[in-house]
């Protein structure tokens, strides 16, 4: 009888307290720079596709929603001919970042995707490419390693050493 | 003033409440949930109830082929009438009632009475097990509950020497009921939350075991007069029990008396919700043993010392 008399009291002084609920479209909830949202590709400090269509994150991709197909440019360059992401697939998990030796698929804090069609969840190429850099600005994967592409020549590279002479037997 | 105008402006303002009641009671809830509740139509919300009530109108009205049809289609109608038929011999200020009958009370408790058929006929004429429970469990729980809800109301009357509604209010000048008539209060209080099968009392209903009870079964404008049908019955019971027991219009007189006896209702109709905020739906037989064992010999005890000091004091 009591308890019952206190839970009535109890839940009246609920009317102090602050409400809990968030109005979510005109007060956006705090995302962590880190948050893992809609996939972007982004670009090197030249401006040019990150990405080399090495397949790593369409092999790592746990729910097989990306599908590309790899292509060389005049210099030997690869890049990717068509890259597409199917985010009705898409779980979040991260791991194409995670697989990506040049930090080209990169996740942002942006969840706002709804469509009503859902078509228009498969993104091409064109949709996913940005013009920044990401989280990792002035990174260029050609500057530090991998083959002459045109962007520095064999042994230039930031964290390379110059290229053995092997007709010279001094070390 | 003219009597047909009374009773247009009763039925309106009883309406307005009952449907404005939907949402007071979400927006109430919600506060004491600590969420914000409907508040995206109209101002605070308030179009919410029109909304609702354009989505009702136009949703398929459907009787079940395997329904008793007439019965099926005239349930909803009877709780309606009963209750709104009610309201007819409440005074809602001194010169504002639709007639003032000598035995108001039991027209009252008639009234309610004659409710439970809309539940027992509705839930009976869906031809659906959950349905059958629900108004099986209502008629059970109501026949129980309106023993001693007449019974808590005979203290009243002893006091006030009257049926009447006017005559009880005017009976408290000096004291309000509720003071020599606590017991009664309570009894009647709790036998009016059973009686609106509201929460924690909405056994019949218990969306937790059987859907949604005697109205499973009702779509459209049909289940919106069950709806509002309960709506009603909150006003109805919280209109009583500021009439009988807290001096209904009585108040100070630097406001009009309706004013007063629209502030009392308005505070037992929160205290209903409060109670739905507050607490969970008893076991069944947990119910019934509550009214049989507890609450009708404190109706009967309350009768009886009643019934001796008045004896005493004459």
């Amino acid at each position: 009888m009591f308890s019952i008399l206190r839970t009535i009291w109890l839940t009246f002084l609920h009317i102090f307290h602050r409400s809990e609920t968030v109005e979510y479209p005109e007060v956006k909830p705090y995302l962590a720079p880190r948050y893992r949202g809609r996939i972007v590709l982004t670009r090197d400090d030249e401006k040019k596709e990150r990405c080399v269509a090495c397949y790593l994150c369409a092999a790592a991709c746990p729910v097989d929603c990306i599908a590309l197909q790899a292509a060389e440019d005049d210099n030997g360059r690869r890049y990717p001919e068509f890259f597409r992401i199917n985010f009705s697939r898409c779980i979040f998990c991260g791991f194409c970042e995670d697989a990506c030796p040049t930090y080209a698929i990169q996740l942002i804090p942006d969840f706002e995707m709804a469509e009503y069609d859902r078509q228009n969840l498969v993104y091409e190429k064109e949709n996913l490419l940005i013009s920044g850099e990401g989280k990792y600005p002035g990174y260029n994967f050609y500057k530090n390693a991998g083959v002459d592409m045109g962007v520095k020549r064999k042994g230039d590279g930031l964290t390379e050493e110059k290229p053995v002479d092997v007709n010279d037997l001094m070390p | 003033m003219n009597y047909l105008l009374i009773i247009g402006i009763t039925l309106f303002v009883v309406l307005s409440i009952a449907a404005g009641l939907i949402w007071i009671e979400r927006r109430l809830l919600s506060v004491w949930q600590d969420r914000l509740g409907p508040n995206r139509v109209g101002p605070f919300g308030l179009f919410q109830v029109i909304a609702d009530t354009i989505k009702l109108f136009f949703k398929e009205d459907w009787v079940p082929p395997f329904s008793d049809k007439p019965v099926f289609i005239l349930a909803p109608g009877i709780l309606m009438v009963t209750i709104l038929l009610t309201f007819a011999v409440i005074p809602f200020a001194p010169d504002f009632y639709v007639f003032d009958s000598n035995i108001g009370i039991l027209f009252f408790l008639g009234n309610s009475s004659l409710g439970v058929y809309s539940i027992v006929l509705g839930g009976w004429a869906s031809n659906n097990k959950y349905s059958f429970i629900g108004a099986m469990r209502a008629s059970a729980q109501m026949l129980t509950y309106e023993v001693f809800m007449g019974l808590s109301l005979m203290g009243v009357v002893m006091m006030a020497d009257s049926f009447s509604f006017r005559a009880i209010v005017e009976a408290q000048k000096d004291c309000w009921f509720i003071i020599p008539q606590f017991f009664g209060f309570v009894v009647f209080f709790i036998a009016g939350v059973a009686e609106t099968h509201r929460l924690p009392f909405d056994i019949p209903e218990a969306e937790g075991e059987l859907i949604a009870g005697y109205h499973s079964e009702y779509s459209g404008m049909k289940f919106g007069m069950f709806f509002v049908g309960e709506y009603l019955g909150v006003t109805l019971i919280s209109a009583i029990i500021a009439t009988l027991f807290f001096g209904g219009w009585l108040g100070p007189s630097f406001l009009p008396p309706a004013f007063w006896f629209f502030l009392k209702t308005f505070f037992f109709i929160f205290v209903f919700i409060l109670l739905r905020a507050s607490l969970p739906r008893p076991r069944y037989d947990q119910l019934m043993s509550l009214g049989w064992k507890l609450l009708l010999p404190l109706a009967l005890l309350n009768i009886l010392i009643t019934g001796a000091v008045l004896l005493f004091l004459k």
